[in-house]
C-alpha cells in the first residue's frame, strides 16, 4: 500500500457540525416552535405587580411633578398589592417626595385618609393605585367631595401585552410539574439505551410516597418530624424503589426474563404493595416542612427543579464522559460484542434498573412532598409518559442510542404541551388527544429528519 | 441483428454524499452465463447489485432485459423482470419451513379470492421438486433454522427460482459454506447454467472463480476495469486488475525464528462441539486451526477466550495456569479474539471508531470512571494511522467502514491492549484483497514480536499460506496434526478434515 494514512483521512468539518448540531437540536426545535405557538396564543395585557409597577409608577409620578409632590398610596388589602404600596411609598420617600399616607384595605379607608388630608388643607398632587384601586367610585368627583386637596391626578402600573404562558411563574409552573416525569425519565433513558423498559415506574411512584409518608408518620414523630427523620424516611422511599429494581434487574439477567414481562410483574407488585401498605388510603400525617423539597425555593428556582437540573446535569456527564455510559451503550448497541471486549454486561444492566427503580423512587419522595402525603394513587399512567418522554428526546427502543439533554427536552415537550393547553382552555379529554398526536408526530418527525 | 443479451446495465451511476460510488458502469449478462463480479472492497460491485435488485435507486444509467428497458424502483420490481438476489444474509422466517419460506408472498392458495387458503399439499410437493432439481432431497416442511446454512442457500435459491427469477445475483454465496458445500453449490449453478439461467457470481474466492464461471468483470474506484473470459486470465493477472498494482506476495513472508512454546492447552472439553482437544503453541509461529464448520474450531477459540462454558481441560500460558471464566477474565489474561463475526460479535455497529477501539481499554483510558477523552484520541489516531483504517474521522459509527476497515477495528481493539494471546477466527472473511494482505502482515508482525498467534480458517489456500504448523479438527477432536505447514496441500488437510 502506498496510500498515506493522512490522505485517506476526508474531513468536512462545518458539515459535520452542522450535521450532528441538527441531530441533537431537532427535538429542541419542536420545543422552541411549541413555546412560540402558546405564546401566540396566550398573548394577553397584564397588569404588572410588586416592585416592577412600583418603580414604573414612581417614574411617571416624579416625570409629570417636577416639584415635590404630596402623594397618597391606595391598593386593596392582597398581599400582592400591600407589597406594591409598600415599595412604591418606600421609594416615592427616598426620591424626595411627600407620602401623605398608604392606604391598604378597603374604599372606605382611602375615604377617611382622604378626610383626614382635607382636614389638613394640603393639596395633594397624585393618588397611586393598583389597577383594580385606581377604578374606585370616590375618586370619581374628588374636587367635590374634598375641595381641599385640589384636583390630584391618578396615577396606577401600565399594564403591558406580554404571552401568560411566557410568565415567569408560568414557565416555573411547567418545570415543576414535569419535575417527577423528569426525573423518571434519567432512569428510564438508562434501561431503554440497553434496549430494555421498565414499566414498573409509575407504581414505584405509589409504592415509594407510601413508604416515605408510613415511615414519617410511624417511625420519625408523624407531624412532629425533624428534619433528620424526614430525610431518612426520603432515603427509604428511594431505597424500596432501588431495591425493587434490584429485583427486576435480577430477574432479567439472571434468567433472561423479557423486561417488559418482569418490570410489568414489578408493576403490579409495587402498585399492590402500595396499597397493602397504605391500607388503601391516603397517608398525610406528614408536618409542613415536609413540603420542603416539592414545593420550597431556596436558591430562587423551586427545588424540585433545582433537584432536576443537578440529576440532569450528573446523568449527562455520566452518559458522555463516564465508563459507565460507555458500557450502557455498548451493551444496547451490542451485547454480545460487547460481552466479547470484555464489558461486564450483566452489571451493567442490573445497575440500568437499579438506578431506574431509586429515580422513580425518588420522583415518589418529590411527588410526597409535593403533595404533602403518600398513596398508592400516585403516578399512575406515568410510566407512559417518562416512556414517552424518552423516545421524544430521541432515544431508540432498540437501545444503543440516546442523550439524556434529549429526554429533558422530551420532558419538557410533554410539560408545554399539557401546559398550553390548559392556558388555551382545551379541556383535558381533548388534551389527551392531542398529546397522543403530538408523541406521534415528533417521533415521527424526528424518523424523517434521519433519513 | 443478434439477440439482445439477457442483461445489460448501460452508464449506471450512483453517488452518495462525499462519494462517488458508481460512475458509469457498464453491465453484460447472456442467458446460460456465470459472470464473475470482481472487485476489491468499495470497488462498487454491492451497489451495482443493490441497483440491479432494486434496493437502490441509480442517479443515472438504464437497465436492459431482453431488450427492453426496465424501471426497477424496488425489490419487487426486481422480481418482477425476472431478477433475484441471494444475499450473505438470507432472508428466511427461520420458523416457517422451507416450503413455506419459498412460497412467502405468492402461496399455493385455492379457494375463492379473498377467502383463500393456503393448499400446503401442492405446495410442498412443489417445493419439493424444486429442490429436487437443486439436488437437495431434504424435507420441505422442516423449519428453516433447523437446517445447515448450505440447505438455507438452496432454500433461497428454489425461492428465487419459484419466483420465476432468470437473473440471479449471488453475493459471497461461499462465504459460510464448507468445501464440499461448495462444490455442491458449484453443481447447481452448472445446472442452473444450463437451463438458461443468468448468473452473477459475487466473491472474492479467485480459485471458485476459476472453477465455476465463464466470464469475469472487474470493477475499481466504481468503474469497469476490464473483463475477460475466465480462461485467458491467470489468478495475478485478476489480482492486479482487482488492486490496480502487483501484488509483493499474497502472503507475505514472515522473518524470525520459532522459539519456545508459550500456551499449553490440555483435555480441553465444552459441551458436545470440543471434547478433549490438547495443543501447545509456541512464540513465533502462526498455528491454524481448520477443518468443516461445525467441527469445533471456532469453539475452541471461544473456550480459549471465556465466551462459551468450559466443563473441563486446562490452559497454561508461560506456564502459569489461565482461567478463562469469562471474557472479561479472558481479557484480564491478555487473551484477545477476533470473532468470526464481525458485525455480530467483533463490533458495536453503531458506536463511532474511537468507542469500539478503545471498548475492551476502558479502564487503561479511565480514572475513577471517567474516560479521558484525549488520552483515548491519541490512541485512536495512532491506531488508525498504523493500521491505515480508512475512516473519515474518528467519531464515524463503524457501520459506514468497509468490511476490511472493520476488521481492521476489531484488530485495533486487541493491538491496543498488547494481548500476549490472539486468537483470529476467520480474520479475512468478506475482506478485500488489498486489506488481507494488511492483515496477513499484522499477524506475522506480532508473531515475529513473539505473540501467540492462534488461527482458524476454512480458506485453505490462506491456512496453507499463513500457517507454519496445522491442526485439523474433526467432530470436536483433533484428528491431524501437520507440523511443517510446507509439507501440507489442500488435498491432505481435507483428507484429515472429514476422516
Amino acid at each position: 500500500m502506498t496510500h498515506d494514512a493522512s490522505s485517506m483521512v476526508r474531513t468536512h468539518p462545518a458539515g459535520n457540525f452542522l450535521r450532528g448540531a441538527l441531530a441533537n437540536l431537532g427535538m429542541t426545535w419542536v420545543l422552541l416552535a411549541l413555546c412560540l405557538l402558546f405564546s401566540a396564543l396566550t398573548w394577553s395585557e397584564q397588569q404588572p405587580g410588586g416592585a416592577a409597577a412600583a418603580r414604573g409608577v414612581a417614574d411617571d409620578i416624579l416625570a409629570a411633578h417636577a416639584t415635590p409632590q404630596r402623594v397618597l398610596v391606595a391598593v386593596r388589602g392582597q398581599p400582592d398589592d400591600v407589597a406594591y404600596a409598600d415599595i412604591l411609598a418606600e421609594i416615592l420617600r427616598e426620591r424626595g417626595a411627600t407620602v401623605v399616607a398608604v392606604v391598604k384595605g378597603e374604599p372606605k379607608e382611602a375615604r377617611a385618609a382622604l378626610a383626614a388630608a382635607n382636614a389638613a388643607a394640603k393639596p395633594l398632587d397624585v393618588i397611586a393605585g393598583s389597577a383594580a384601586s385606581a377604578a374606585w367610585a370616590l375618586f370619581t368627583d374628588l374636587p367635590t367631595d374634598f375641595p381641599a386637596l385640589g384636583s390630584p391626578s391618578i396615577v396606577q402600573p401600565r399594564p403591558y401585552a406580554w404571552p401568560n404562558f411566557l410568565k415567569l411563574e408560568n414557565l416555573l409552573n411547567i418545570a415543576n410539574q414535569i419535575a417527577v416525569i423528569a426525573i423518571l425519565a434519567v432512569g428510564m433513558t438508562l434501561v431503554i439505551m440497553t434496549g430494555g423498559i421498565d414499566l414498573s415506574v409509575g407504581s414505584m411512584i405509589a409504592l415509594a410516597s407510601v413508604v416515605t409518608a408510613v415511615l414519617v408518620r410511624d417511625f420519625a414523630g408523624g407531624v412532629e418530624a425533624d428534619t433528620l427523620g424526614m430525610l431518612l424516611a426520603g432515603l427509604g422511599g428511594v431505597a424500596v424503589g432501588a431495591l425493587a429494581g434490584a429485583l427486576s434487574g435480577g430477574v432479567i439477567v439472571g434468567f433472561g426474563i423479557p423486561p417488559f414481562i418482569a418490570t410489568l410483574a414489578m408493576m403490579l407488585v409495587a402498585g399492590g404493595g402500595a396499597s397493602m401498605l397504605a391500607k388503601g388510603q391516603s397517608v398525610y400525617q406528614v408536618p409542613d416542612s415536609f413540603m420542603w423539597l416539592g414545593r420550597g425555593a431556596d436558591l430562587g428556582l423551586p427545588n424540585a427543579v433545582v433537584l432536576v437540573l443537578l440529576l440532569y446535569g450528573v446523568a449527562h456527564f455520566v452518559m458522555t464522559r463516564m465508563t459507565f455510559g460507555r458500557w450502557l451503550l455498548a451493551v444496547g448497541g451490542n451485547r454480545e460484542a460487547a460481552r466479547l471486549s470484555g464489558v461486564p454486561v450483566a452489571g451493567t444492566l442490573l445497575a440500568a434498573y437499579i438506578l431506574s427503580g431509586a429515580l422513580a423512587g425518588l420522583g415518589g419522595v418529590v411527588m410526597a412532598s409535593q403533595l404533602k402525603s403518600g398513596s398508592p394513587n400516585f403516578g399512575q399512567m406515568y410510566e407512559l409518559y417518562v416512556i414517552a418522554a424518552v423516545v421524544v428526546g430521541g432515544t431508540s427502543l432498540a437501545g444503543g442510542e440516546g442523550s439524556m439533554i434529549g429526554t429533558l427536552v422530551g420532558a419538557l415537550i410533554i410539560a408545554v404541551i399539557q401546559n398550553g393547553m390548559n392556558l388555551v382552555g382545551i379541556e383535558s379529554y381533548t388534551q389527551r388527544v392531542v398529546l397522543g398526536g403530538v408523541i406521534l408526530a415528533a417521533v415521527l418527525l424526528d424518523r424523517l429528519r434521519r433519513r | 441483428m443478434t439477440t439482445p443479451p439477457l442483461l445489460s446495465m448501460e452508464g449506471i451511476a450512483k453517488s452518495y454524499p462525499g462519494v462517488q460510488a458508481l460512475a458509469g458502469v457498464n453491465l453484460e449478462l447472456g442467458s446460460g452465463e456465470v459472470l464473475a463480479l470482481l472487485g476489491e472492497n468499495g470497488a462498487g460491485k454491492s451497489t451495482l447489485m443493490k441497483i440491479l435488485g432494486g434496493a437502490v435507486r441509480p442517479d443515472a444509467g438504464r437497465i436492459v432485459i431482453d431488450g427492453v428497458e426496465q424501471s426497477i424502483r424496488s425489490p419487487l420490481d426486481a422480481l418482477g423482470a425476472g431478477v433475484a438476489v441471494i444475499h450473505q444474509e438470507f432472508n428466511l422466517v427461520p420458523a416457517l419451513g422451507a416450503a413455506d419460506n419459498i412460497f412467502l408472498g405468492q402461496e399455493v392458495a385455492r379457494g375463492p379470492a379473498g377467502l383463500a387458503w393456503i393448499d400446503r399439499g401442492a405446495q410442498r410437493r412443489r417445493a419439493q421438486a424444486l429442490l429436487a432439481r437443486l439436488g437437495a432431497d431434504f424435507d420441505a416442511d422442516a423449519p428453516c433454522r433447523t437446517l445447515s446454512v448450505a440447505r438455507q442457500q438452496l432454500v433461497e435459491i428454489a425461492k428465487a427460482l419459484a419466483a420465476g427469477a432468470r437473473i440471479l445475483v449471488m453475493d459471497e454465496p461461499s462465504a459460510a459454506l464448507t468445501t464440499p458445500e461448495v462444490a455442491a453449490l458449484h453443481d447447481v449453478i452448472r445446472e442452473l447454467r444450463r437451463e438458461g439461467t443468468g448468473i452473477v457470481y459475487v466473491s472474492h474466492r479467485l480459485e471458485e472463480i476459476a472453477a465455476v464461471c465463464d466470464r469475469v468483470e472487474v470493477l475499481r474506484d466504481g468503474r469497469n476495469v476490464g473483463g475477460a473470459s475466465v480462461a485467458a486470465v491467470n489468478r495475478s493477472d485478476l489480482i492486479r486488475m482487482m488492486v490496480g498494482r502487483e501484488l509483493v506476495e499474497e502472503f507475505p513472508r514472515r522473518s524470525g525464528t520459532r522459539g519456545d512454546v508459550r500456551l499449553v492447552v490440555e483435555g480441553l472439553t465444552g459441551g458436545t462441539a470440543v471434547r478433549g482437544v490438547s495443543f501447545e503453541a509456541r512464540a513465533g509461529e502462526v498455528l491454524a486451526l481448520t477443518g468443516l464448520v461445525g467441527s469445533g474450531r471456532t469453539e475452541v477459540l471461544r473456550l480459549l477466550f471465556g465466551a462459551d462454558r468450559r466443563d473441563s481441560g486446562t490452559i497454561h500460558l508461560d506456564g502459569r495456569p489461565v482461567d478463562p471464566r469469562s471474557p472479561r477474565a479472558a481479557i484480564a489474561a491478555g487473551i484477545g479474539l477476533l470473532p468470526e463475526d464481525r458485525k455480530l460479535q467483533g463490533l458495536v455497529l453503531g458506536l463511532s471508531v474511537r468507542e469500539n477501539f478503545s471498548l475492551p481499554s476502558l479502564a487503561r483510558f479511565s480514572r475513577a470512571g471517567v474516560v479521558r477523552r484525549g488520552d483515548e484520541q491519541t490512541a485512536c489516531a495512532g491506531a488508525i494511522t498504523a493500521l491505515r483504517i480508512k475512516t473519515p474521522r474518528q467519531e464515524t459509527a463503524v457501520r459506514g467502514l468497509s468490511g476490511g476497515n472493520q476488521q481492521k477495528v476489531v484488530l485495533a481493539k486487541w493491538l491496543e491492549r498488547h494481548c500476549e494471546v490472539l486468537l483470529f477466527d476467520e480474520p479475512t472473511r468478506g475482506v478485500d484483497v488489498g486489506a488481507k494482505v494488511e492483515i496477513y502482515q499484522l499477524m506475522n508482525d506480532l508473531a515475529a514480536a513473539g505473540k501467540v498467534v492462534i488461527m482458524v480458517s476454512s480458506d485453505l489456500p490462506e491456512v496453507l499460506g499463513m500457517a507454519d504448523r496445522i491442526l485439523v479438527m474433526h467432530d470436536g477432536r483433533i484428528t491431524g496434526r501437520i507440523d511443517d505447514a510446507a509439507t501440507a496441500t489442500q488435498e491432505s488437510i481435507m483428507e484429515l478434515a472429514v476422516t
